[in-house]
């Protein structure tokens, strides 16, 4: 599984060799592996529906990290949506990107690797490993929405669905940690079984946990505050969009709800969150879809509003609730991925999305037109369709169960479904209809590229619902991990036809008020246009907000005056480290004055230079005392027997005072024009005074802690000849033992050297373009 | 087809200037600040300096010395040659831009570091490689030697880098905003 996974990425990256060939032969060949991944899965079915195939890699052992990947019934209908709606979309994209598109390349090689971190993230056993691939979604998805990012749109909304994701993602990370702390395993199917059998330990960690990773599920499913991201993210291409937001990336959210739901569904604060947004989360956006004029716009505050439906479904606990979860899931897939399709289709054909200006469409297209009505009544919920299946099994979910929760929940989801109808209706209608005094919109018909994917899913959905039992099967596969609470619960079949009763009755109701509603809609449109708050301007206030703090905050404290960040420093020092050492510390009891004599001149001459240094008023004398008192330590060194640091110390200090008398060309010659004020000096001159004792004295009581070379020392004395083959332990030290640091180090210099060359270079380019003349000199000096 | 090259081609005034890179050009910037003194010094300490660094460099294994004290030394050597001689005596015989240094000392130290890998050894692991030299006799030195190098040439790139943006990029703001270095 993990090869398929990697394959994905490796032929996405080698995809814009294929692109330069040809765009759509670029599209097609990305389209064989999702549709390879979903014969594979499918081969599978058989083992996936009773054990599962696991498959795990050691990532890092001693850490105890694994690649773990399990396919079972739930992974199997997410790989149905991933890989199987994929490749049609990829097939689709073909013909929806020209052979002149500048965002093909990108977007095949995007969409591939997408495709490939989604599949990952669905066949992940593991929490780790699950993060891993929710946070590249993310990542992959901002590239993909963002495109070439030279339109502010696309920045922002692209900006927005990454802050929305990202904040989740941690959030979730948070959880796993704590969940998989308390659990004792990261292992996903061993969480559950112990959620199950109720044997999770960890006290109040657990709830913590799940309502952590609640929130990066609500935020990646795009549910209730955080759904603006959703409809701002429609600035993508219309086949992004079709994937992303219908078939893949928001229902990660749904996805780890079910994944999760299992172990823990009888926790209120499991539940309560889930049903409570969800709800909300269906009833908002079934409502604002009512008011948008973009047909795009229409369905993404439709997929909002089914997420939240979903996210009840599978959250709620109970088996029929779970069986409902599976069959729309399936259906939600197999309708709104052909609904974005025909919109791009139609945008294709006629060059706008607005449903005001669209009209005559049903006689221009019919075919389309037919398989949008299709894909719409699916929606809606109209029989024989796989959406009508998993409607009515949702109603009879929580009308069976009785009790106030369960009606609460089952009303809820009426008056979604209501909406939900109105809006399919508002599609067709807007998309389809001839309206009243409008002249036929000019077409010009679609190619077979954008319609037969339209029709492959639409078909798809039409089948499945007449075959129920198929879709029962693999539904069943997921929901036969919740205990029935009956034997009606236990018997009861997804099926086209479960007899009179409530369920279908609430299927009538919300196909009729949905009607109902559509007929008022242009009343409804004022009511829904207009509304108290939006989520929108809350996120843009609180990305406004924090921005303003960010400021506030970096005025206070980076104030741009070195005196000040010393001082800050020094105090910082002081009073950490002199309370540590009185309290902790032991003067050490044989502290000699000197122990060669060579160390009183040496260590007099530093002491004068330094204080010179303080008296200096001239930049270059100050720089050539602290010189002094660079070579005065290294002369300490070489009295001390340490050549090795002695060298470095004296080649260093010659090259740093080289490069100051470079930089003190151009600096004024004095420190400042007239001495500063009294008082501060004083203060400064305590500060320096205070700072001096406390770090000479804390250096003396840490001398005095050791009490012999330490083992490690004694380590490297006794390999270095041997081990690293070196008479000079130093050197071993650095080339052998320590070799990584080094490399490290010479690292942190390529970054120095980078960052003077940079600033230098760029405080000149400003110069020159402040003078308005072009510097060829400076392009010279940023190449080399 | 180009003229064959006359003997006098080279102008009178020039028929000292030295052939080889690695001396002074004897060009002088602007024809002042130009103490002679100094480049004379330069022209036979330059050399040596480069030596001794590479002295360093091979020794350090041993005694005193190492990647990080020879590329200071050959650092300073130029260092030298750009005081004496300006930008020009440093482009003369540095033709290669520092970031390039840089990356290939960098890349030196890596590939060293994973080079153990491909022959399954642990990362950064290292051997000893003994040979007898004609002349010289039996030679032996530690793979980490490698290492050392990329720490050399990584540290000579550093320095250039240095003398070009503090020291050469300040001169010619100086010389823009018309100022005497």
């Amino acid at each position: 599984m993990l090869a398929l996974v990697a394959a994905h990425l490796v032929v996405a990256l080698l995809l814009p060799l294929v692109s330069a060939r040809g765009h759509r032969l670029a599209f097609v060949t990305a389209a064989v592996l999702p549709a390879l991944t979903l014969v594979w899965a499918l081969a599978n079915t058989g083992v996936a529906l009773g054990a599962g195939v696991t498959e795990s890699v050691a990532w890092a052992p001693t850490l105890g990290l694994e690649l773990s990947f399990r396919l079972d019934a739930l992974a199997l209908a997410m790989i149905v949506l991933v890989s199987g709606l994929g490749a049609l979309i990829l097939v689709y994209s073909a013909g929806y990107f020209g052979p002149t598109s500048e965002e093909a390349t990108r977007s095949a090689a995007l969409v591939l690797t997408f495709a490939g971190v989604m599949l990952g993230l669905v066949l992940a056993d593991d929490l780790l490993t699950l993060y891993v691939f929710w946070e590249l979604t993310s990542i992959t998805s901002y590239l993909l929405v963002g495109q070439r990012g030279d339109k502010r749109e696309s920045r922002r909304a692209a900006l927005q669905a990454l802050l929305v994701t990202v904040l989740g993602g941690l959030s979730m990370l948070l959880g796993f940690v704590l969940l998989g702390e308390a659990a004792g395993t990261y292992r996903i199917s061993e969480i559950l079984a112990l959620g199950r059998a109720g044997e999770l330990q960890g006290g109040g960690m657990v709830p913590v946990a799940l309502l952590l990773i609640l929130l990066g599920a609500f935020t990646k499913s795009a549910q209730l505050p955080f759904h603006p991201w959703l409809p701002a993210a429609m600035v993508a291409p219309t086949p992004v969009s079709a994937y992303l937001h219908a078939a893949s990336m928001v229902k990660a959210g749904v996805y780890l709800v079910a994944r999760l739901s299992p172990g823990f569904a009888d926790l209120a604060v499991w539940w309560v969150p889930i049903v409570v947004v969800g709800i909300g989360t269906m009833l908002i956006g079934g409502w604002r879809a009512l008011a948008e004029t973009d047909l795009k716009r229409v369905l993404a505050f439709g997929t909002v509003s089914q997420l939240g439906f979903l996210m009840v479904l599978l959250g709620a606990g109970g088996r029929v609730a779970a069986l409902a979860g599976i069959g729309m899931l399936l259906a939600h897939g197999l309708f709104k991925a052909p609904l974005f399709m025909i919109v791009g289709a139609i945008d294709h054909a006629t060059g706008t999305r607005d449903l005001r200006k669209l009209s005559g469409l049903r006689t221009s297209m019919p075919g389309l037109a037919l398989a949008g009505v299709l894909a719409a009544a699916s929606m809606a919920g109209l029989p024989p369709l796989l959406g009508f299946i998993g409607k009515e099994t949702a109603f009879e979910a929580f009308i069976e169960e009785g009790g106030s929760r369960s009606w609460a929940i089952a009303i809820g989801l009426l008056v979604g479904s209501v909406l939900t109808a109105a809006y399919s209706a508002r599609f067709v209608w807007g998309a389809f209809a001839a309206k009243a005094g409008k002249e036929p919109t000019p077409v010009h018909a679609p190619g077979p590229l954008l319609t037969v994917p339209v029709w492959l899913c639409v078909v798809g959905g039409l089948v499945l619902g007449l075959a129920a039992p198929v879709v029962d099967a693999l539904a069943a596969g997921y929901a036969d991990q919740y205990v029935p609470a009956d034997a009606e619960e236990a018997g009861y079949h997804l099926a086209l036809w479960h007899g009179p009763g409530l369920p279908l009755l609430f299927s009538a109701v919300a196909l009729g008020g949905g009607l109902a509603l559509h007929l008022q809609r242009k009343r409804v449109r004022k009511l829904a246009h207009r509304s108290p708050f939006s989520a929108q301007n809350g996120y843009e206030n609180t990305v406004a907000g924090l921005e303003r703090v960010a400021v506030v905050v970096t005025g206070r404290l980076q104030v741009g005056s070195l005196p000040a960040y010393l001082a800050t420093i020094l105090v910082v020092v002081v009073l950490f480290l002199a309370p540590a050492a009185i309290a902790a510390g032991v003067w050490p009891g044989d502290q000699v004055f000197y122990h060669e004599i060579a160390q009183v001149p040496l260590g007099i001459a530093v002491v004068v230079a330094a204080v010179a240094v303080v008296r200096a008023r001239r930049r270059f004398t100050a720089v050539l005392l602290v010189g002094v008192i660079g070579y005065g330590v290294g002369g300490l060194f070489v009295v001390d027997g340490a050549p090795d640091l002695a060298l470095a110390q004296f080649l260093v200090e010659t090259l740093s005072l080289v490069a100051f008398v470079f930089v003190l060309r151009r600096l004024p010659s004095h420190f400042t024009e007239q001495p500063s004020p009294r008082r501060s000096q004083l203060f400064k001159a305590a500060l320096a005074t205070v700072g001096g004792i406390v770090v000479a004295g804390v250096a003396v009581v840490l001398s005095g802690a050791r009490v012999g070379p330490a083992s490690a020392s004694d380590d490297f004395v006794a390999l270095a000849p041997d081990g690293a083959g070196a008479e000079n332990i130093v050197a071993a030290i650095i080339v052998d033992f320590r070799a990584l640091d080094t490399v490290g180090e010479i690292g942190v210099l390529f970054v120095a050297a980078a960052g003077v060359a940079s600033l230098v270079l760029a405080t000149r380019y400003d110069r020159g373009r402040a003078s308005g003349q072009s510097s060829p000199p400076h392009e010279k000096d940023v190449l080399g | 087809m180009t003229a064959p090259e006359q003997p006098d081609a080279v102008p009178f005034d020039e028929w000292d200037r030295p052939v080889e890179g690695w001396l002074l050009s004897g060009r002088c910037r602007d024809g002042h600040d130009r103490t002679l003194l100094l480049e004379v010094a330069t022209r036979t300490l330059f050399p040596t300096m480069l030596v001794f660094s590479l002295y360093l460099l091979l020794v350090g294994h041993y005694s005193p010395g190492g990647g990080f004290s020879g590329g200071l030394v050959a650092g300073l050597a130029f260092v030298l040659r750009y005081i004496a001689g300006g930008d020009v005596g440093l482009g003369a015989v540095v033709s290669v831009r520092p970031p390039v240094l840089i990356g290939s000392g960098l890349t030196i130290s890596v590939l060293t570091a994973l080079v153990p890998l491909a022959l399954g050894a642990q990362v950064l692991s290292s051997a000893k490689l003994e040979a007898t030299l004609p002349l010289i006799g039996a030679v032996s030195t530690q793979t980490s030697l490698f290492l050392d190098v990329g720490v050399y040439v990584l540290i000579v790139g550093v320095v250039l880098d240095l003398l070009r943006s503090l020291g050469a990029g300040i001169d010619r703001d100086m010389r823009d905003a018309g100022e005497r270095p």
